[in-house]
């Protein structure tokens, strides 16, 4: 048995881990801070006992009948650890009270043969990629305990029944806790073949639970990554070269290394200076008075007007298709009116509550990292090159993270850590990097603008949709092979817009209208600013397109937008079904002096819509009062926690459609704090109502598919109250009557 | 030399005075529930009391304190989260990510206290604090779930 969380060569520096009050029974402080609260003290004294195994990878059952369960993917709010965590309860048949998180290393992983399969939390996937083996996982681990109570009590394993963490034998009259069958299961064999229970037994999943990582965020007593406190640690902040490209011409250390406090000041690769002091204002502050100059290089006179002429380039030049059926040209030549609009989705920071950070300590024989990531085993792969060991020798803790949403799938925040805390050999360096260092090193919302034609015939009815795209690929910036692998054309581009069959990654991101003809295409336009996976990704701008452009053309024909919209739904009952139900409930066709709009999408492999209902006053004021959202995710883990996914989904949406744009002067991003890349107070939250519809047989994600409507809802609803579109985005600064 | 009562203790802080007293409390005397979020009082992670007043201590410098305030953060809120804003929080499950929820915690409490009646217009007023996880449904409910607790 591989006794996990513990390896001669990290276990060390993991003692000098410190966590103030950290729970019994956990072998390392990093696990304590992300687990939940201790279920209430049991009455007999176990202390004395050796600690059970681990039945399996995801279960640990101890004495007390407490019960650990694995998480290998991150919770950065999303819920995902105590939805992953209920899977595995519901077929291991245990007291949901007794159930506790841990988190695996990624280090852990590897040396198990990946056992916890993919860490990378993204995509709205850490459910549905994983609800089969993590299923399993609890189903195994009760089949062993089941074994191992027939063995002891020698009766036929099929007489034998569980229940809430207790195993059954009704005839003998003998029953027994799972904590004390877990040593012996631990040995038995595990099953070949499952069958796992039928939604309509589930008595955990599907429930709504609390989640179990609440109490600690409660008290301030959880340790986020900016938390980390190790013996002997210094603070380092970092400034990198604004422009995308640019270098580090020179700078004055002599002021800084004469300030009190200040450890170490050095220069960070080609591009960056960090200063390091015993407290991380100070170094901040060092380097905020540091005169230090940039080469800015190819793009140091680069600015929005140019990403603006670039997109318009695109606009105007030649496209790749990712979607085409039917003949868009007749359809359009023969077309009794033809309706355009152009449409833009600009740039945008993730701006996570928690800037970027990470923990590092090098010594002559390993490195470890403490860091907030979405992908631990990525952070691991990063860092084991640019510290110069094997990646034997390296670990990640990965910590609770606050906020990620694209962002901390990236590992650019660790290396640099790694890379300062090997200038400095057995001292532990925490990077925090400023709010103005994450707003102006992000990996950017791809931005975007959109012609789409449609043609009309005699009767109202579509004839054809022509819908381009000019903008940014996240794909070539980040996975040119990937892009060359598909040929040069970036698919995920068209996310919510391919054809069934186009690519095996995105058959959960195709379009579920059917419309006489379509032609979806897309220029590349790649300009110089680093894009990134922003909660959504490209399905919030084609939503904005698509639905609102489908808006304008309901009323060119003079049709009611649900009733146009429904007329390409046919073959996709499921999204009908999700428009109605926030049609109906959210009050759609009614007169009563009310502004609605509506939107719908598939996408992570959920079918959503929404109904916003807007006011706007006679000066242009815009109040979102409601809005009707519904969700077909096909099963549903926690409907509570997908209500907060939804309602959050909104914040996260129309914090962009109102507020924000990341726009660029002089090769550098000119929003640098939340002074100007404004979020959503909870003034402007508008009541949420949320129709949680499963319709069974299929796994969606749900993290993410919500924001995509938010934008275009709202932007319908504009419409009906004003009579005047509004196409560009963000709103702020527009007079919406005008 | 400045005397500070955080959470019921007095401690001498000997630092520098400009040190915003967001950073002596994470790094001095090691309560880390305050967040740093943005450095420039926009977000509200790092709000705590002072005398009972909602402030953001980003922008606080230790220096403009004399010694007889009383301060308080999420540490101190209440002895074991049983403060009826923790209370209200727990049962409806408020917090997401969970980063920015000890300033909005700290700066409800202060609301409440203030007024024990809140009304959903005095917490617009009032509760400026940024959530990028979204959670301002729950948080609306929650200060109205703790008025009665």
């Amino acid at each position: 048995m591989v006794k996990l969380f513990r390896t001669p060569s990290i276990s060390l520096s993991r003692r000098r881990f410190i966590v103030g009050s950290s729970a019994a029974g956990l072998s390392i402080g990093v696990l304590s801070a992300c687990s939940s609260e201790p279920a209430e003290p049991p009455a007999p004294d176990y202390s004395k006992l050796p600690p059970n195994p681990e039945v399996n990878a995801w279960v640990h059952i101890h004495h007390d009948d407490t019960v650990t369960v694995r998480i290998a993917r991150s919770e950065m709010g999303q819920g995902t650890s105590t939805g992953l965590a209920q899977l595995v309860a519901e077929e291991l048949d245990c007291d949901w009270e007794k159930v506790k998180m841990e988190f695996p290393t990624p280090g852990e992983n590897l040396r198990r043969d990946r056992v916890w399969k993919d860490f990378s939390t993204g995509g709205s996937r850490g459910l549905r990629d994983s609800q089969q083996y993590v299923r399993e996982g609890g189903a195994a681990a009760r089949h062993m305990l089941v074994a191992a109570a027939a063995s002891e009590w020698e009766v036929p394993a099929d007489e034998i029944t569980t229940e809430k963490g207790r195993l059954f034998h009704k005839a003998s009259g003998k029953e027994a806790g799972y904590g004390s069958m877990a040593e012996a299961a631990s040995t038995m064999e595990p099953p070949t073949e499952f069958t796992l229970k039928d939604k309509k037994d589930w008595t955990i999943l599907g429930q709504p639970k609390k989640r179990l990582d609440t109490a600690n965020k409660l008290t301030g007593k959880l340790k986020y990554g900016q938390d980390i406190v190790l013996d002997g640690m210094v603070m380092a902040s970092v400034k990198a070269c604004p422009i995308l490209g640019g270098k580090l011409k020179s700078f004055d250390a002599s002021d800084a290394e004469n300030t009190p406090g200040v450890k170490k000041v050095m220069q960070l690769g080609d591009n960056a200076v960090v200063v390091v002091a015993d407290s991380w204002w100070t170094a901040n502050k060092v380097l905020e008075d540091m005169t230090i100059e940039w080469d800015g290089g190819d793009h140091a006179n680069y600015s929005t007007a140019d990403i603006e002429a670039l997109l318009e380039e695109g606009l105007n030049g030649e496209s790749k298709i990712g979607n085409a059926s039917g003949d868009i040209d007749a359809a359009l030549a023969d077309a009794e009116t033809v309706v355009e609009a152009t449409y833009n989705f600009p740039a945008l920071n993730h701006a996570c509550m928690e800037p970027m950070n990470a923990t590092a300590l090098w010594t002559e024989d390993s490195c470890e990292v403490w860091c907030p990531t979405q992908n631990g085993e990525a952070v691991l792969g990063a860092i084991a090159p640019a510290s110069g060991h094997d990646i034997s020798k390296c670990e990640v803790y990965k910590t609770i993270l606050g906020g990620g949403f694209g962002r901390k799938g990236m590992s650019d925040y660790a290396v640099q850590a790694v890379m300062i805390a090997k200038e400095m050999p057995g001292t532990p360096v925490k990077l925090m990097w400023s709010r103005e260092e994450d707003m102006i090193h992000g990996f950017f919302h791809p931005v975007t603008k959109a012609t789409m034609r449609g043609g009309l015939d005699a009767d109202g009815n579509m004839t054809g949709l022509d819908l381009k795209i000019s903008g940014q690929s996240i794909v070539a910036a980040l996975m040119p092979g990937f892009l060359a692998q598909m040929g040069g054309i970036d698919l995920f581009t068209f996310q919510g817009l391919l054809a069934p069959g186009t690519h095996a990654m995105a058959e959960d991101q195709t379009l579920k209208y059917s419309f006489p003809a379509l032609k979806a295409h897309h220029a590349m336009k790649n300009p110089p600013i680093r894009p990134g996976f922003w909660r959504g990704v490209n399905l919030n701008q084609n939503a904005v397109y698509l639905e609102c452009f489908l808006d304008e053309m309901a009323h060119a024909a003079g049709r009611d937008p649900l009733e146009f919209r429904l007329a390409y739904l046919n073959d996709s009952p499921e999204m009908a079904k999700v428009l109605q139900a926030v049609a109906d409930k959210g009050g759609w066709g009614k007169d009563d002096g009310r502004h609605r709009g509506l939107a719908c999408i598939y996408g992570f492999g959920s079918y959503v819509a929404a109904c916003a209902d807007v006011s706007v006053s006679d000066e242009g004021e815009l109040t979102i009062n409601k809005i009707t959202a519904a969700t077909d995710c096909g099963h549903a883990a926690n409907p509570q926690q997908i209500e907060a996914q939804v309602e959050g989904s909104f914040v996260y949406g129309l914090s962009a459609l109102l507020f924000q744009e990341m726009t660029f002067e002089n090769g550098q991003p000119v929003q640098t704090n939340f002074h100007n890349f404004p979020s959503m107070q909870i003034r402007h939250m508008p009541e949420v109502e949320t129709i949680v519809m499963p319709s069974g047989g299929f796994w969606g994600g749900v993290g993410e598919p919500t924001i995509a409507v938010a934008a275009p809802a709202v932007l319908n609803a504009i419409f009906a109250a004003t009579g005047k579109r509004a196409r560009q985005l963000p709103l702020k600064d527009q007079n919406l009557r005008g | 030399m400045v005397k500070l009562n955080v959470n019921g203790k007095t401690v001498e802080y000997s630092g520098d005075e400009d040190k915003p007293l967001l950073w002596a409390i994470r790094e001095d005397l090691g309560l880390t529930g305050t967040k740093y979020g943005c450095g420039i009082a926009q977000c509200g992670a790092c709000t705590i009391h002072i005398d009972g007043n909602a402030v953001r201590a980003c922008t606080y410098p230790v220096g403009a304190l004399d010694g007889s305030e009383k301060i308080t953060t999420i540490e101190g809120l209440s002895e074991d989260g049983t403060h009826p804003v923790q209370k209200a929080w727990a049962e409806l499950d408020v917090p997401q990510c969970g980063f920015c929820q000890p300033g909005m915690m700290m700066a409800v409490s202060a609301l409440l206290k203030e007024k024990p009646n809140a009304t959903d217009s005095d917490i617009d007023e009032a509760i400026t604090n940024i959530c990028r996880c979204g959670t301002f449904a729950r948080v609306r409910k929650g200060i109205h779930l703790a008025k009665k607790l």
